[in-house]
């Protein structure tokens, strides 16, 4: 994992400090809520309905297990013994005061932790592969590159106030776990002629007018990338909309000009920034990249494990992943028990989740963007003590993937903007498919759900996606089929008219007996309803 | 409105600033004011006559006048550049980064802030056309 040097620590000190007196300022009546506003959004703190929340970043979802224990620390000390993982990867606390989220700031920092550019009108944490480092597709690490990008984005003196905010997400697997073409700027590590570069896509993006992103350039080298981002970026400072917040966002640009103009814009740009040197030179990667060297493998470890205890063997066959050292597995922690808040954590099971990363993973964690936490590397013949650790505390859920591994966004329980409840559905629809057996054969089913059309809960890319709407007053949810964030990506439709919260629970129901009627064998829900499209479904529904 | 707060040795350029359209008319003016949807390319043929540039921040949140200062810097961009209008103690950094190098602030600054926020980051991470060694160079001499 990447370590702060002296230069790293004093800027996120001197944003600790830069804060306290913001906050300070703010409290004397020097500054206006207006103009303090951007400022603590630019540190993760936002005022939702019932207090401020604050957004702690994990960049590009990787942290130790001291950090780890920090968050549960902050849950304790500073919230209500509880932390929320969120689809970008990061950690949201609900209950903050604002006089003590400096004091929060300055905890974090003393593990390599801030919460820099979590919100606001700037670059945004950069997310990842969740498996980066572990996974056996993928060409290269992509959290060198992540990090490269961490510290260029971090108080960069010109995107700090850009039209909307901007997210980018970079893997290296042709297997898409971080819905990286929904972002601003995905890219994909790929190797030309044993180089290692990165291609290009830029205008992603879910919110009210959902977007893929078209590929702007096949191949940037990594002596370039920076340049090439600040080319990007510089082209959308000038002439993203301002006009309108709703259409500030850089896939409306793309839209509007056309992704060969943006492309031939950013061309020209890059052409001149590229003169200036501001590219950091090859030795800063490779310092970067040291950082992610593979641990310690253990050699000649055998891969058998013995699934004679049933449960067991049902984690298993769900929540673990091939890894790429023979011997060793990635194990998911589903953080969506049937019942509970998908995303949500104990500041317990925070730190039993620390604890058994140095125990058993090489001190590491993974948060994924479908709010589940990953021990990317832990030896096969560990694997039942972890399980077992993990089901006294409630965090052995077998269904990665499945229907009740809901994304769903906090909703009209805490978010200011929300039109609906997300977390008492997502409860609902995992209680109705509660049985394990049942939700097994359904298989691989994408559902998420979000509050309003803001999609947090990424929505547009669910196999199934809820939308919670306001109709004249009272909670009404659209029902949405065929997304996908994964490298088959697509955007989800509306079915048809909305719901009540029971309503469309069943709809799902009959959603579901619909595709087992119709599915060919090794179909998932998203494929058969691409094949026979919406129709048998509507009929099911609404018929 | 008071004097600018001026970085420079030169001290503030007096004459004042015309609009864009005016300047590329009547070509003898030396300053220029910017607005936020303009153009700042259309200045590089005149730089070597410029003796200031004003961009205008109507509002905080409209950040396309940092590419502005960024680009006439980056075309070699000598005169004065000055930020005008909604400019808050807390912008001043970034601005001063990419470039501005005078403030034209609506509403007064502290001057005891203002020179917490310019000293409070000791080196950046992005390499600027400000001169500052971004942290990269420092690790690698
Ligand atoms: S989708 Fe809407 S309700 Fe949900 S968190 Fe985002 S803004 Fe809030």
């Amino acid at each position: 994992m990447y370590q702060y040097d002296t230069y790293d620590q004093s800027a996120v000190d001197a944003r600790v400090e830069e804060f306290r007196d913001q906050v300070a300022r703010r409290l004397s009546g020097a500054l206006s809520e207006d103009q303090f506003k951007p400022l603590r959004l630019m540190n993760g703190l936002y005022l939702q309905l019932h207090a401020y929340m604050l957004r702690v970043a994990v960049p590009y979802g990787t942290l130790s297990g001291q950090q780890m224990h920090m968050l549960a620390h902050i849950a304790r000390k500073y919230d209500r013994g509880y932390g929320h993982f969120t689809t970008r990867q990061n950690i949201q606390y609900n209950w903050i005061k604002l006089d003590e989220a400096p004091d929060i700031l300055a905890e974090l920092a003393t593990v390599e932790m801030h919460a820099i550019q979590t919100s606001g009108n700037c670059i945004r944490n950069i997310s990842s592969d969740q498996y980066a480092g572990a996974a056996a597709d993928e060409v290269a690490d992509p959290r060198p590159w992540a990090e490269l990008l961490r510290q260029w984005s971090s108080f960069h003196p010109e995107f700090s106030y850009l039209p909307r905010k901007f997210k980018i997400c970079v893997i290296a697997s042709a297997e898409d776990r971080a819905a990286m073409r929904l972002h601003d700027i995905g890219i994909e590590l790929v190797k030309r002629d044993g180089v290692l570069g990165g291609r290009i896509f830029a205008g992603g993006g879910m919110g009210r007018t959902p977007m893929i992103a078209p590929e702007i350039k096949d191949f940037v080298a990594a002596d370039d990338l920076l340049s090439y981002l600040e080319a990007a970026l510089r082209v959308y400072n000038r002439h993203g909309r301002r006009d309108n917040i709703y259409k500030a966002r850089i896939k409306i640009l793309i839209h509007e000009i056309g992704a060969k103009e943006y492309k031939r814009q950013v061309e020209e740009e890059f052409a001149h920034v590229k003169t200036l040197g501001i590219d950091p030179p090859l030795a800063e990667f490779d310092r970067i990249a040291a950082f992610f060297a593979p641990p310690a493998w253990e050699q000649g470890l055998s891969d058998d494990l013995d699934l004679s205890d049933p449960d067991f063997r049902l984690w298993v066959d769900q929540n673990v992943i091939a890894h790429q050292t023979p011997g060793y597995a990635i194990a998911n922690i589903s953080l969506k028990p049937i019942g509970g808040i998908p995303g949500d954590a104990s500041a317990d099971q925070i730190d039993l989740m620390a604890d058994l990363a140095t125990r058993y993973s090489f001190d590491e964690l993974r948060v994924t963007h479908a709010q589940n936490i990953v021990l990317p590397h832990v030896k096969k013949a560990d694997l039942y003590t972890i399980w077992q650790a993990l089901d006294e505390a409630g965090l052995a859920t077998a269904n990665l993937d499945l229907i009740s591994d809901i994304i769903a966004c906090p909703g009209l329980d805490y978010c200011s903007l929300a039109n609906a409840r997300s977390i008492p559905l997502a409860q609902k629809i995992g209680q109705r498919f509660a049985d394990p057996e049942r939700q097994r054969d359904l298989g691989e089913l994408k559902l998420k759900i979000s509050g309003c059309i803001n999609a947090c809960g990424h929505h547009h890319a669910g196999h199934i996606g809820i939308l919670g709407v306001d109709r004249k007053g009272t909670e009404n949810y659209q029902l949405l089929f065929g997304g996908s964030g994964a490298e088959d990506v697509s955007l989800a439709k509306i079915i048809g008219p909305g719901f009540s919260e029971d309503g469309v629970v069943d709809a799902i129901e009959k959603a579901t007996d619909v595709y087992k009627a119709l599915r060919t064998d090794g179909e998932r829900f998203v494929d058969t309803y691409r094949r026979v499209g919406m129709d048998p479904f509507k009929e099911a529904i609404y018929g | 409105m008071g004097d600018p707060l001026t970085f420079r040795t030169d001290g503030a350029h007096e004459e004042p600033a015309v609009t864009l359209d005016s300047f590329l008319d009547q070509s003898n003016a030396t300053a220029v004011r910017l607005e936020p949807g303009e153009d700042a390319r259309a200045l590089l043929p005149y730089l070597d006559r410029l003796a200031l540039v004003e961009v205008a921040f109507p509002a905080f949140r409209d950040g396309r006048g940092y590419s502005a200062a960024r680009i006439l810097r980056e075309s070699g961009y000598t005169g004065e550049l000055r930020a005008q209008g909604d400019v808050l103690v807390d912008q001043l950094a970034y601005m001063r980064r990419c470039g501005f190098d005078s403030f034209a602030p609506e509403k007064p600054l502290d001057p005891a802030v203002v020179k917490t926020s310019l000293e409070r980051y000791e080196h950046p991470y992005q390499a600027t056309i400000d001169g500052r060694a971004p942290i990269w160079k420092l690790r690698h001499g």
